[in-house]
């Protein structure tokens, strides 16, 4: 089977359309058949990196391609970069604002998240230039 | 506990009708942190909330949550109904805050866990 690629822009700081890409790509699996516990995972840990494209990230590119057993999804963006990413990925560490936080985000578990429903998570950042985070989700 | 027995129970008023009106949901979260949901919620069909943005129906239905309760008579714009209805979510406001709400319903049956 040839794999499906898609691409999604996301807006950044537009809070209330952030999560429209993860929603887009769930109801691609749903209509795949793919097992509900899978889209889940993919959903959680794709949800997670597109609110960090908006709320620190300004917005980017959510790149997916989905394979019969697996899921790959990058999210590219060219906002302010992690300067120290084993600190980011830390459960509780955050530097959101707490206007983010009273929208109920910012309580620093979207990357311990993403790393505990992805197979694969790699982040590669540079202060200044953005970041890119890839996402592998295998279907079982 | 049927989403109709929920809106009696919270002297609620439903705001968009979901596509599991009968269905039996057997089980709640309430959290105002949807990161908290996202890494805590197994099979809960009910999510308790005091915030009241798009995202709290995201968040439900990246989970697959059923029915959402809106605490302390929050009053929702149309984005946020829209979307509930657009995704089969129930959508609920109660005027109980959220201790209340989640002290009557867990009284009533409705368990943390399913
Ligand atoms: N795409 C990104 N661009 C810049 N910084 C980011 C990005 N994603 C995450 N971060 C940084 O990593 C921290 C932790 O992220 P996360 O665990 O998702 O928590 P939260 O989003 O709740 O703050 C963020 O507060 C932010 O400083
Ligand atoms: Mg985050």
């Amino acid at each position: 089977m040839e794999n499906l690629h898609f691409e999604y822009e996301v807006a950044g700081n537009n809070f209330s359309q952030a999560g429209m890409a993860s929603d887009a790509v769930k109801s691609t699996l749903k209509k795949m058949g793919i097992a509900s516990e899978d889209i889940r995972r993919v959903a959680i840990a794709m949800y997670e990196g597109e609110i960090n494209m908006v709320i620190h990230g300004g917005g980017g590119v959510a790149v997916i391609d989905i394979f019969f057993d697996h899921i790959e999804i990058k999210l590219i963006d060219h906002g302010k970069g992690i300067e120290n990413i084993e600190l980011a990925m830390t459960p509780g560490y955050s530097t959101a604002e707490d206007e983010i936080r009273a929208l109920g985000f910012g309580a620093g578990m979207g990357l311990p998240n993403m790393k505990k429903y992805a197979d694969v998570l790699e982040i590669e950042s540079e202060v200044g230039v953005g970041t890119t985070v890839y996402i592998r989700v295998d279907f079982h | 506990m049927k989403v109709s027995e929920i809106v009696q129970l919270l002297d609620g008023v439903v705001l968009s009708e979901g596509d599991n009106m009968e269905k039996d949901l057997h089980s709640a979260c309430a959290s105002d942190m949807m990161s908290d949901v996202l890494a805590f919620v197994k099979d809960q069909a009910v999510l308790i909330t005091g915030l009241c943005n798009p995202q709290v129906v995201r968040t439900a239905e990246m989970m697959d949550m059923l029915c959402i309760v809106l605490v302390r008579g929050k009053k929702p714009d149309t984005t946020l109904v829209e979307l509930a209805r657009d995704r089969g979510i129930t959508l609920i406001a109660t005027p109980h805050r959220m201790f209340a709400a989640c002290g009557i319903l867990y009284q009533a049956g409705l368990k943390a866990e399913v």
